[in-house]
């Protein structure tokens, strides 16, 4: 998982104004604007753009893997791959509905998980007074440097059965579950405590992609959830860094003045703080949609996949079906509605956190003590 | 209350939610201060156990032996210390072939990487020409573009090319980042460009004053690309996995992820396999120690004003 790891420290200039070119210092400008950039063109169109139109192509096609994609021999079928995952109700549209049953589940967990510890670390580390602040940013932060197979192959010894993690639980009298080799779902671990094996008809019946409600109401499988702990394990420290800079650049008026006016520390860090941080929970939000879309490292690592298709996620189905299974069409089918997916999640999450001006509820919860007081207005505090 | 007093109170006071108390009531603030501090101390100290445990066990479990690992996995003291697991990984396995290639694909990617990125940041930046608006539209839109989407393009192309299966194949594809050239053109445009004009005048040319003037005063925006660079291409996987099959070319991602799935061992092998993870992390731990101030953008104590 690479995450990207240092915030730049760049100060963002207005554009330069334009000079009038009078000198003939600007000469000969052109040729080597386009030369600089010609190996970035190159590359990126190369190793990008043309693989991208490619793998366009292949996805409507019935290419076996053998000889070029682009060869006569080759024939387009329209929207057979698409159709075949999506409606063909046969083992690739269960797969198909199987892996996204899978990778939605983690990222309903992993996101807010991930977002809310990162955060809450770096207010822990942000603290005006703190001693050996350098050793806990760095202690947090470490997990983030490391490569998602090293991780992968720790968290197969911590979570293994007679591992780490089953020895403290089992210490401390928890059941410890044989967490890589259990297919079960959480959700129905949790229903199967309190009695219920079997979901209602209505659930069990029907079903979307091939999976039947019951089995996408399930959860993350226990060894699915292994996985969660551990994306929030190593991307938690990338985020804080992320909220540390935004934290560092917010001044301590607002703060001081919500002091003054006798807001406790959780109401100035909920209406002071927090919706100052807004463009920063923003990025967090949405770079982790984007990556925890792409699981891919971490099942081909550790998991394959198993047990019993649990931690099969769109990413790894796609490379499965194309290396493996040579069906290139499907493979291909498969990581361009991947490619919506992520797109798609992004223009909502944009549109969920957009900014909205200040309710006329909202407005009236402050009124009485802005009458009272010099509080702060609205206005500022949701700016 | 003064707003000085406040700002005192504000740096002892630890999530105290009471408002600034009259000062005779101070000795019960500074009580209660010490067990927040308490709390706060207690709380960091947990979570930094829960972040740094799972290292430490698993650099001691690779010095146990297999039994001893088997029966002891909590401890971080091996009963007998054995180098077992390093020397079967040094001198009878593939690992330092692995660990050659990894090197070799890393050094070439940072060096590429940060010279193109910042020619093109430079270019994208400084230089005027038409074109530019398109060019640096297209880099951006290729950022948005998920690498596991990738996957299959990359093959197809690779193949194509006949770069499958070679050096060439693992390192050309990821010697450009749209990420780096954006990073590149941020920091370039926030230098002021009065020292590059300087230089024109006296007629130097415009790659000499990128490379004489311009770089040398990019330093840390190009540390922070040799840090994603560096981390990034040590730490790949995927790409290596669709770009390569032959055995000579096995990376250590790729090679360790072999090793994880139970090829070369008998039984769980833990201590090798955690041997194993530990060195290839070696490497990016040593790069984050050195820029830590850098990558931390902190300063020990430090109060911004």
């Amino acid at each position: 998982m690479s995450a990207p790891v240092a915030p730049v420290a760049t100060p963002s200039r207005p554009a330069s104004p334009r000079h009038p070119r009078s000198r003939g210092i600007r000469r000969g400008e052109a040729g080597a604007g386009w030369l600089f950039v010609s190996p970035v063109i190159l590359i990126l169109g190369t190793f990008l753009l043309v693989p991208v139109l490619m793998a366009l192509w292949v996805s409507f096609s019935d290419w076996s893997g053998r000889g070029s994609p682009l060869s006569g021999s080759v024939g387009f079928v329209g929207l057979d791959n698409y159709a075949a995952i999506t409606t063909g109700g046969g083992l690739a549209e269960r797969d198909f509905g199987t892996a996204l049953r899978n990778n939605a589940w983690y990222v309903v967990l992993v996101v807010p998980l991930q977002t809310v510890l990162s955060l809450f670390l770096a207010v822990l580390v942000s603290r005006r007074i703190l001693r050996g602040r350098g050793f806990f940013r760095t202690a947090f932060y470490f997990p983030s440097v490391t490569s998602s197979v090293a991780i992968t192959v720790l968290w197969l010894f911590l979570f293994s059965f007679a591992g780490p993690v089953n020895q403290i639980m089992s210490a401390i009298g928890v059941a410890a579950p044989n967490w890589f080799s259990d297919p079960r779902g959480i959700v129905h671990v949790v229903l199967g405590a309190i009695g219920v094996a079997n979901g209602p008809d209505a659930l069990t019946g029907a079903g979307f992609l091939g999976v039947s409600w019951w089995d996408w109401l399930a959860g993350p499988s226990v060894a699915m959830s292994a996985f969660v702990l551990m994306a929030v394990f190593t991307t938690s420290g990338t985020f804080m860094l992320l909220f540390i800079a935004a934290l560092q650049n917010i001044g301590v008026e607002l703060t001081e003045a919500g002091m003054m006016d006798g807001a406790s520390g959780w109401q100035r860090f909920w209406h002071i703080t927090l919706p100052q941080l807004r463009p920063t929970l923003f990025t967090v939000i949405t770079l982790g949609l984007i990556g925890c879309w792409q699981v891919f490292d971490q099942i081909y690592t550790g998991t394959q996949g198993g047990p019993a298709k649990t931690t099969v996620t769109p990413a790894y189905l796609s490379y499965t079906s194309a290396f493996q299974n040579q069906d290139w069409g499907v493979g291909a089918a498969i990581a361009f509605i991947l490619f919506l997916i992520i797109i798609a999640f992004t223009v909502l999450q944009r549109w969920v956190l957009r900014d909205r001006p200040v309710s006329k509820r909202r407005i009236r919860a402050y009124q009485p003590r802005a009458a009272a007081s010099a509080a702060p207005s609205p206005k500022e505090v949701d700016a | 209350m003064t707003a000085a007093l406040n700002t005192a109170l504000n740096t002892a006071e630890v999530q105290t939610t009471a408002p600034a108390p009259p000062p005779r009531r101070r000795r019960r603030l500074t009580a209660r201060s010490l067990t927040g501090q308490a709390v706060l101390y207690g709380m960091l100290s947990a979570l930094a156990l829960v972040y740094i445990y799972p290292f430490l066990v698993q650099v001691a479990t690779s010095f146990k032996t297999e039994p001893d690992a088997a029966a002891d996995p909590v401890s971080l003291l091996p009963a007998t210390f054995s180098m077992a697991a390093y020397e079967r990984l040094f001198l009878h396995s593939d690992f330092p072939l692995w660990f050659a290639n990894s090197t070799i694909v890393t050094i070439c990617v940072t060096v590429g990487r940060v010279f193109f990125v910042s020619l093109a940041g430079y270019a994208l930046a400084r230089l005027r020409f038409r074109g530019r608006g398109v060019v640096f539209a297209l880099v951006v839109a290729v950022m948005a573009v998920p690498t596991v989407v990738l996957l299959i393009p990359k093959f197809l192309v690779l193949n194509q090319l006949g770069l499958y299966n070679s050096y060439a194949g693992m390192i050309l594809p990821l010697l450009v980042d749209a990420a780096g050239v954006f990073i590149m053109k941020n920091f370039f445009e926030s230098i002021p460009d009065s020292v590059e004009e300087q230089a024109r005048i006296d007629g130097a040319g415009t790659f000499r004053v990128f490379w004489s003037i311009v770089l040398p005063m990019a330093r840390p925006a190009l540390i922070t690309i040799v840090i994603l660079s560096f981390q990034g291409s040590w730490n790949e996987l995927s790409h290596f996995i669709v770009s390569t099959q032959s055995p000579e070319l096995t990376t250590l991602t790729k090679g360790v992820a072999s090793l994880a799935s139970g090829q070369l061992s008998q039984g769980t092998q833990y201590p090798l396999k955690l041997a194993a993870a530990a060195i290839m992390t070696i490497p990016v731990a040593v790069l984050f120690f050195i820029f830590q101030r850098k990558i931390m953008n902190t300063s020990e104590g430090a109060v911004k004003g």
